[in-house]
């Protein structure tokens, strides 16, 4: 055996070179891109992830249009609306009818109504889906609340209107033949005036 | 840990820094790995004491021990992490991956010692952030985290108000990022540093099985740091990436949570399956059957484990056709996983078979193991899954593949490694006790459970209506043996460093065919001065 200390000395110019060199180094850098790549697509996915919402409507997210280009057919869905305001928010806020029996393509007028039963004047906006998910792309909306920010006074009441229709290119959809039923749901939130409302239904 | 020193070689230990300077400064890849096997060992004493708790309030319908329900689910959320984060991973990679990865590939120590300096010593700090959040305020109903280990928004955004949980994201984000780091060096000390001939389709299962495991930290373990400091911001900094009510979405945090919790699954038992194809081979006298299918298995494993994340949320409301795919490749994992079983059934089929005390865990892992597989193609089939979703099933499912696979994965490592990590050997009746003692405590904690989940009882409940306590005692019943099991194996720890039955350098003979076993037991401080040439 050589000596100890010489072999130390060795061992740590080995090592010193070996963490040096090129190769490791160049790893070294690949991989920390790699590790800072996935950091950053961790965060991307937020705006990632509402494109692809609105896109495809997964998660039951519908679609706006500006006009319903669309003929009227036979077809009849029941449509239900359904109502939720979430906790700290002391509204009433209820369909005016439970449901509506709509022929798919013609453009359908329904009605909330929200009243304010707190005694501060509140803002608030609401947020919606379609079940069953499938029937979201293929639900449109022209004209909803649900797009700008709501404010009632205290004992304020106050008549929401949606206009919507269904897309007639369901009819060519395999998967919507068994549907008879479709569900609008909203919730409300309390938001503090003037805060920027979301980007999804600002669209 | 001055008996892991005990070599009698002059040189050997002249070499070797002071106490302090050795243990708390030290870029040595041994001295490193045994600082993790320790630390994981601690932790998982910790997280074992706080399921047993769980265990003995669930021994009967009602509330016998927990004053609050708050405290009963912080002790599930923090059991879960700290096994997670802290024994399973710190053992299984740090641990014998600074051990063995190194040495099997005949490196002389890791691509970046002062790197695996810092991931080792972020992990106290991440531990001790952690466990700090047991004593400050969590939430109204008491102090700590009771929103389970996966930490869905809003229970911990807005549902925990309290200090706790921040301290959790930082300790999850400092482990993670040591964990990034480790990750980063294992990477490169494999595909750089290998000794001259050790091609990678020569290379040892085992390294091959960190290779891969360390990919996915690097890929996965970002996309969680990036949930939490989404989190972070949404309880802090007053944005809403998943508040509904600033337009954000809880749901996209259950995506990029399994999105890392997936792979991470895999994370921990990868190098479980590394360890138990060395072991099978070692005491099969064979070499391991289809060994680049079984190398390929787990890059396939490591490859689709990325593309399956949402069959642990089926319930969320997913498009049908979602589900189909996610079943479908959720099931398509099952083909890889096969190729590795019954290739190590082939690997035993007309070998000359030892049962050594390495070689009865490797067996109970591979038994285990696929028990806990089976349940796990039952679950993944979306139907079958709304209905045992969140039950004890669920419970029972990744405990027989994560707690009792990689669990023994974990021992079965640890008692074949043994004499050349320490240098001495243990006693084998004691390492018999240890592993019956600890075989039959965990499978009737576990097994019962299966069928309080298809009986319908959910997880994360302090307490349950009184037709499910029959099952309910067992299993804790169960929980005692496991403890008997747990001292039988300190028990034969204190008695092996007592006694210090000096090892062998290969103490398993012919069987026995990697670089490790070419050095002596421990091996010296600094090994392959002169690398060793592979034919």
């Amino acid at each position: 055996m050589t000596d100890p200390e010489k072999i130390n000395v060795e061992v740590s110019e080995a090592l010193a070179a070996q963490s040096k060199s090129a190769t490791n180094r160049k790893t070294l850098g690949v991989l920390t891109v790699t590790a800072v790549a996935m950091l950053g697509l961790g965060f991307a996915s937020k705006p990632l992830y509402d494109t692809f919402c609105r896109i495809t409507g997964y998660g039951g997210t519908t679609r706006v249009a500006n006009e319903n280009p669309y003929e009227v057919s036979d077809r009849i869905i029941r449509v239900q609306f359904d109502s939720n305001t979430s906790k700290g928010l002391q509204w009433d806020f209820a369909p005016e009818k439970p449901y509506m029996d709509v022929n798919v393509g013609a453009s359908n007028l329904a009605f909330y109504t929200a009243t304010n039963r707190s005694d501060k004047t509140v803002v608030a906006t609401s947020n919606y889906n379609v079940s069953p998910i499938k029937a979201a792309p293929y639900f449109s909306k022209m004209e909803c609340f649900c797009f700008t920010e709501q404010t009632l006074a205290p004992d304020e009441s106050a008549t929401y209107p949606v206009v919507f229709f269904l897309d007639p290119l369901l009819l060519e959809d395999e998967r919507m033949d068994e549907i008879k039923t479709v569900t609008l749901s909203y919730t409300f939130f309390p938001i503090e005036p003037g805060q920027a409302i979301k980007e999804a239904n600002l669209e | 840990m001055v008996a892991i020193d005990g070599h009698s070689d002059a040189h050997a230990h002249s070499d070797k820094p002071s106490f302090f300077k050795r243990w708390f400064l030290s870029t040595n890849h041994k001295d490193i790995g045994t600082l993790y096997l320790w630390f994981g060992m601690a932790s998982g004493l910790l997280g074992g004491f706080l399921s047993f708790m769980m265990r003995l309030e669930l021994k009967e319908p009602g509330i016998q021990i927990f004053a609050s329900e708050h405290t009963y689910l912080v002790f599930t959320s923090m059991h879960g992490l700290i096994m997670i984060f802290f024994m399973v991973m710190p053992a299984l990679i740090g641990g014998f991956g600074n051990w063995f990865g190194p040495l099997m590939i005949g490196a002389p120590d890791m691509a970046f010692p002062r790197l695996n300096n810092l991931s080792f010593w972020l992990l106290p700090v991440a531990f001790v952030l952690l466990v700090s959040s047991f004593f400050v305020q969590g939430s109204s109903g008491g102090d700590g985290f009771g929103g389970g280990w996966v930490m869905y928004p809003p229970l911990s955004t807005s549902g925990h108000e309290g200090p706790a949980f921040d301290l959790i994201i930082m300790g999850l984000l400092a482990a993670g990022f040591a964990s990034i780091f480790g990750a980063i060096n294992f990477i490169t000390t494999i595909l750089n540093m290998r000794a001259p001939g050790m091609t990678m389709h020569k290379m040892p299962l085992f390294a091959w099985s960190i290779l891969v495991t360390a990919f996915l930290l690097l890929l996965a373990l970002p996309v969680l740091a990036a949930a939490l400091f989404m989190l972070f911001f949404d309880r802090n900094a007053g944005t809403g990436f998943f508040n509904p009510a600033m337009g954000g979405d809880p749901e996209m945090f259950q995506h990029l949570f399994w999105f890392f919790g997936h792979p991470e699954v895999y994370i921990m038992i990868l190098p479980a399956f590394g360890i138990v194809s060395h072991v099978v081979s070692t005491f099969s006298k064979k070499p391991i059957f289809g060994y680049l299918g079984m190398a390929y298995a787990m890059v396939a494993i490591g490859v689709v484990g990325f593309v399956v994340w949402a069959h642990h949320m089926y319930t969320v409301g997913m498009d049908v056709d979602l589900k189909l795919y996610f079943m479908v490749a959720t099931l398509v994992i099952a083909v890889p996983t096969g190729i590795k079983i019954f290739s190590w059934l082939a690997t035993m089929w007309g070998g000359s078979i030892k049962f050594t005390i390495p070689m009865m865990w490797a067996i109970a892992f591979i038994f285990l193991f696929v028990v806990g597989g089976v349940t796990g193609v039952v679950l993944s089939m979306p139907a079958i899954d709304v209905a045992l979703h969140d039950t004890y099933y669920v419970v029972a499912h990744f405990h027989y593949v994560l707690s009792l696979g990689a669990v023994f994965g974990l021992f079965c490592g640890f008692y074949y490694w043994f004499g050349k990590i320490f240098g001495v050997m243990y006693n084998k009746l004691l390492a018999q006790i240890h592993f019956w003692t600890f075989f039959i405590g965990v499978n009737v904690v576990f097994f019962p459970q299966h069928f309080l989940g298809m009986q319908g009882m959910p997880r994360r409940y302090i307490d349950y209506p009184v037709e499910f306590a029959t099952y309910n005692e067992i299993s804790t019943y169960g929980a005692f043996i496991t403890l008997a099991g747990v001292i039988a194996f300190f028990v034969m720890l204190a008695e092996a460093f007592i006694v210090r039955r000096p090892a062998a350098d290969n103490y398993w003979g012919e069987g026995a065919t990697t670089l490790e076993w070419t050095l002596s037991s421990p091996p010296p401080y600094h090994q392959f001065n002169t690398l060793p040439r592979v034919k």
